[in-house]
């Protein structure tokens, strides 16, 4: 057990220095999914199989979906990215083998310690935890709640802020170069009289 | 191994000025603190350290969002006014 836990947390700080010293942001996105991973089976040799579950679903799930569209959405440089392309090319080939080493020696540990199945001493099972929870905690579960529902509303504003923004901007934009081109006149205005006539 | 990753956390932040690298430096750093969370609540047998969590866990996913919007923003006013600057931001 004591052996999982320090291979697991070498993984998770290895997994974290690919994080902070990759060019590529998808890279260092799937470099974090490793890292965070690696975490919840920190949390699991602990005695944590709560956390473990909320980490690997809600930090190595949906945070970093959340990540991965922006990231899609951005669509960062297409042309930087083959820059970096043309000069890395040897550590673009070994930073996703490196990955898939990290992740395939996380799944084997994985499998060893469900073999094993022998908690620590100290384990807290989720039971405790809903009723330290919802028992001297419930103020802190509403302000969160609240702290969220901040959260929904204020990206939604942002994100419908600049979509209308960026709409009432190309509504400017053809405005301008249509009068543009209509107040040219040249090309409008003398080429269709002399072709009539 | 908490005290590693905040360390580690702490220096994608001010190294990198990717915005997404330092919302990602934000995210390592808030799972350390966590972590250390997690470590004194199984050490000394409380469920505490793992409300903290879940807490912990809330305000991360808050603060992505948040986060994440206002970088949609920034990215698409400065690539509509300048291609240079959005570069530069990107580092």
């Amino acid at each position: 057990m004591d052996a999982v836990f320090y291979i697991a947390a070498a993984v998770a700080i290895l997994a974290t220095i690919m994080v902070i010293t990759r060019l590529n942001a998808v890279h260092a996105l799937l470099y974090l999914i490793v890292s965070l991973l690696s975490v919840a089976v920190v949390f699991y040799t602990l005695g944590a199989p709560f956390i473990a579950a909320l980490e690997a679903i809600i930090y190595a799930g949906a945070i970093m979906v959340l990540f991965v569209f922006v990231v899609m959405m951005l669509n960062l440089g297409t042309k930087t990215m083959d820059t970096e392309r043309t000069w890395l090319r040897p550590r673009m080939w070994m930073g996703p083998c490196i990955l898939t080493a990290i992740l395939i020696a996380e799944v084997a540990y994985l499998l060893f310690k469900a073999g094993a199945a022998t908690q620590g001493a100290a384990a807290v099972g989720p039971k405790q935890v809903g009723i330290a929870l919802f028992g001297p905690y419930v103020i802190g579960v509403e302000l969160a709640s609240m702290l969220l529902l901040g959260a929904l509303v204020g990206a939604y504003h942002l994100g419908v802020g600049k979509r209308e923004r960026l709409e009432t901007q190309d509504v400017i934009d053809s405005d301008a170069t249509r009068t543009a081109f209509g107040g040219n006149p040249v090309r409008p205005g003398a080429g269709g009289p002399s072709r009539a006539a | 191994m908490a005290g590693i990753l905040f360390a580690l956390g702490l220096a994608g932040l001010l190294v990198r000025r990717n915005l997404i690298f330092t919302l990602m430096s934000i995210e390592v750093m808030l799972n350390a603190a966590g972590l250390a969370f997690v470590v004194a609540g199984s050490r000394w047998a409380q469920p505490d350290g793992q409300v903290m969590f879940i807490f912990i866990l809330a305000t991360a996913a808050a603060e992505v969002s948040v986060g994440l919007a206002l970088l949609l923003q920034l990215y698409h006013q400065y690539k509509s006014l300048d291609a240079d600057a959005a570069s530069q931001m990107r580092g």
